[in-house]
């Protein structure tokens, strides 16, 4: 099936074209979404990145070229900040005390279990003090699936460090501090739809282990990285892409999170999504993010390739859940 | 075409099943659609009960599409082995219950 070509099928660019009359282009910048690490405490199955013990680090300079960015372009309403963990990075917590003057929407992709580590421990307060989003994964509500993908004991971690961070008032109603939960299949399969997803986790998390949270995101796992490795080496990867392209959905595919958003690698990089990053496959006319100028980017076409179908399944996939619910 | 009656790939074909009635097709997926949306009961508790009736039916593409469903819904192994169960109790009790048929044919037709 052409579709498995992830490499150089076109099948999602015809599709995208065909179904809403033009290729896929991005219309802002209101999300800069920033990839500082691939340093991670952890090594999941369906890392897209590949994060571990040794990855690529963004260079302090260049983390500073991204808060110089922010400031002198207001549209940029959000920052995201993704890895790798972002806590191992040397710079994050200056960062984020200098980005949460700017009044924007911050954002920390956490895969929780660093939390309890005593050298990251701190970050709980530091969160808390710049009033940062964080955005815990979170990929199963139980230790068999949830292990099995990232690790031993890293969901039982994951609970203790939601307990940690629900003490410190996040997740709770009116203490202003935002914990949201990304959910993410644990195998060759779709996520469910987010609302029912969602009423579970509140529910067994409740009930179970006495935590609370704000949303939860659904995200589709990317045939890229581990996963597709995964894929690959279990047999499921010809059946997997059919149904990504079986449930394309032509909304979610106007509603694309590369629509909005502009992905800064470690090296300074600027790519469509964190997926092309780890593709290799630059933004169209990006360059670095040292010489960033949203006016040429908006408009630009995105680059795609098969793996796409990912984001445009079912009520669509993105850094914030399903786009399209 | 594979030499057998049932072939995976078939399952893609269920959204054309209404080729050659498309009228009495649409009914059947707005019907299928409600029935199986979360009500009174949640998309969860649904999705078990279509899986307990895929399995009971011995519906191989049914048993393919209601396991992912599972899945796809974060219910849990043990779960979804409990609702097999229910599903095997059922037509258990099912088949003995029709021996009552056969006892009191036994009693009426022998000496």
């Amino acid at each position: 099936m052409a579709v498995q070509d992830l490499e150089t099928g076109t099948e999602f660019y015809e599709k995208v074209k065909e179904t809403t009359g033009a290729p896929l282009r991005a219309e802002g910048v209101g999300m800069l979404q920033l990839n500082i690490t691939g340093k991670c405490n952890l090594a999941c199955r369906h890392c897209h990145v590949g994060a571990g013990p040794a990855g690529a680090e963004m260079p302090a300079a260049t983390l500073g070229d991204c808060l110089e960015a922010a400031v002198r372009h207001p549209e940029i309403t959000t920052i995201d900040i993704t890895g790798g963990a972002p806590e191992m990075h040397p710079s994050l917590e200056s960062f984020l005390d200098m980005a949460s003057k700017l009044g924007r929407r911050l954002i920390v992709r956490s895969n929780l279990t660093i939390l309890l580590e005593p050298a990251y421990a701190r970050f709980v307060e530091i969160y808390a003090r710049n009033k940062v989003e964080i955005a815990g994964s979170l990929p199963a509500l139980s230790a068999g699936a949830g292990d099995r993908q990232r690790g031993n004991a890293s969901f039982a971690r994951s609970i203790s460090a939601m307990r940690l961070l629900n003490a410190k008032g996040y997740g709770r109603a009116g203490s202003g501090l935002t914990l949201n939960l990304a959910h993410n299949p644990t195998g060759a399969f779709l996520p469910g739809p987010q609302g029912a997803l969602e009423r579970e986790y509140r529910r067994r998390l409740g009930a179970d282990w006495g935590v609370e949270f704000n949303s939860l995101y659904c995200i589709t796992n990317m045939p890229v990285g581990r996963y597709l490795a995964y894929l690959r080496e279990s047999g499921n990867l010809e059946d997997y892409m059919a149904e990504l392209a079986a449930a394309y959905n032509p909304e979610a595919a106007k509603k694309a999170m590369c629509r909005n958003l502009v992905s800064v690698g470690p090296d300074g990089a600027l790519y469509d999504c964190d997926f092309n990053q780890a593709l290799r496959l630059p933004m169209r006319g990006g360059g670095a993010i040292s010489s960033f100028d949203p006016a040429r980017l908006a408009g630009r076409e995105i680059e795609v390739r098969n793996h796409c179908y990912g984001c445009t399944a079912g009520c669509g996939s993105g850094c914030q859940g399903a786009s399209a619910a | 075409m594979a030499d057998t009656y049932y072939e995976k790939a078939d399952l893609a074909d269920f959204p054309y099943i209404g080729e050659h009635a498309p009228e009495q097709g649409a009914k059947f997926f707005e019907y299928y659609g409600a029935a199986t949306a979360a009500g009174s009961l949640s998309e969860r508790d649904k999705s078990l009960i279509a899986l307990a009736v895929a399995l009971t039916q011995n519906c191989p593409y049914c048993i393919d599409s209601c396991t992912n469903k599972c899945l796809s819904l974060s219910v849990s192994h043990d779960e979804m082995m409990e609702t097999a169960h229910v599903g095997a109790a059922m037509m258990a009790g099912v088949t003995l219950a029709h021996s009552t048929q056969m006892r009191k044919i036994l009693k009426k037709k022998e000496m």
